[in-house]
């Protein structure tokens, strides 16, 4: 039987490592730039100025916005995209939005009912 | 390590590697930052909830309304932007292996964050001297904290920002130092990133409470 000498080395290129990082062209930092300047302003604007009048449907005009400033920022300057890492930077994304939206609305959740109930004026037995 | 399997005949033994193969220097610490940084969000995540629970609770002390200056967040949130947009030029230059460029958007990026280090420092001692010390009321408690630990990053961001400078300027565009540039390109992005809910959830909701 002949020795194997390829054996002993791997193969060439077989995993993706070493690739690197994907930059972003001029173009893309200037439309992400130009994006974030838009969404930046227009809540300021909205809440400096009032213009929508109810102050919920002004939070939730910031709040979507913030949204889609924040999907801005992850694509332009940190170039998410589900290919880089073999898509583990995605995975370990997904993963952080899932812990994130659990804790804040969680948080949120649980602390607003206790307030509610330990509101003074709400005796135990008002309360079905 | 390496495997010898005797065969069953007088023959050559056969070797196999049973070890990982080898990885290039740094090969892995892209994910490995990025998996820092998802932990650094966790954290935010958590001051971010502890700010939207005790945030309306003043104790009959100081409101957003009595404290903020939209105006002065609006720069201030600028000079981040502007120093995110400069910091991806500064990436652009290195990917041309221009230094002097490169080492100039870096400078630019630098004053950019001192300057919103400067007006958050300012924007604090404003506050205090009024007398909405982090001891006020939760709500300035967790504002303190949530904003405070931002500002921390972003300082410690400025001392990263300057080591690399050093490293680049003694050593040049080395592999390792892209690595480390690229690293702190996301960590500066991400930063960037927080403030948005900061701007969002603590100081424009903070009008509308």
């Amino acid at each position: 039987m002949k020795t194997d000498t390829h054996a002993l080395q791997p193969a060439p290129d077989a995993h993706g490592h070493g690739e690197h990082h994907a930059g972003g062209s001029r173009e893309s930092y200037l439309i992400g730039f130009g994006l974030s300047v838009i969404l930046t302003a227009i809540p300021f604007w909205l809440v400096m100025s009032g213009v929508l009048g109810d102050k919920q449907l002004t939070g939730l005009a910031i709040t979507v916005l913030a949204a889609i400033q924040i999907v801005v920022h992850m694509v332009y300057f940190l170039h998410m995209n589900t290919r880089s890492e073999g898509g583990w930077t995605m995975m370990a994304l997904i993963f952080t939005i899932i812990m994130v939206v659990i804790g804040l609305a969680g948080s949120e959740w649980v602390m607003h009912h206790l307030n509610v109930n330990m509101m003074p004026g709400h005796e135990m037995s008002g309360m079905k | 390590m390496t495997l010898a399997v005797v065969p069953p005949q007088n023959s050559e033994p056969v070797f196999y590697v049973v070890d990982e193969h080898e990885h290039p220097e740094g090969a892995s610490t892209m994910l490995g930052f990025w998996i820092y940084l998802m932990s650094d969000c966790l954290i935010f995540a958590m001051l971010f909830a502890t700010f939207g629970v005790l945030g309306g609770n003043y104790a009959a002390g100081p409101a957003p309304k009595d404290l903020f200056d939209l105006p002065l967040v609006a720069v201030n949130t600028s000079m981040l932007l502007l120093s995110s947009i400069t910091y991806g030029f500064a990436m652009l230059a290195m990917e041309k292996s221009r230094v002097g460029a490169m080492q100039a958007w870096l400078v630019i990026t630098g004053l950019f964050g001192l300057a919103f280090i400067s007006i958050e420092l300012f924007e604090f001692a404003h506050m205090i001297h009024e007398g909405a010390t982090p001891q006020r009321s939760a709500f300035l408690s967790s504002f303190f904290t949530l904003v405070g630990t931002h500002g921390l990053h972003v300082t410690f961001g400025l001392v990263w920002l300057v080591t690399l400078m050093v490293q680049v300027a003694r050593y040049g565009l080395i592999e390792a130092n892209r690595r480390r540039l690229t690293c702190l390109s996301m960590f500066w992005h991400f930063l960037d990133v927080v403030w948005i809910g900061v701007f969002t959830f603590v100081y424009l909701m903070g009008m509308l409470r």
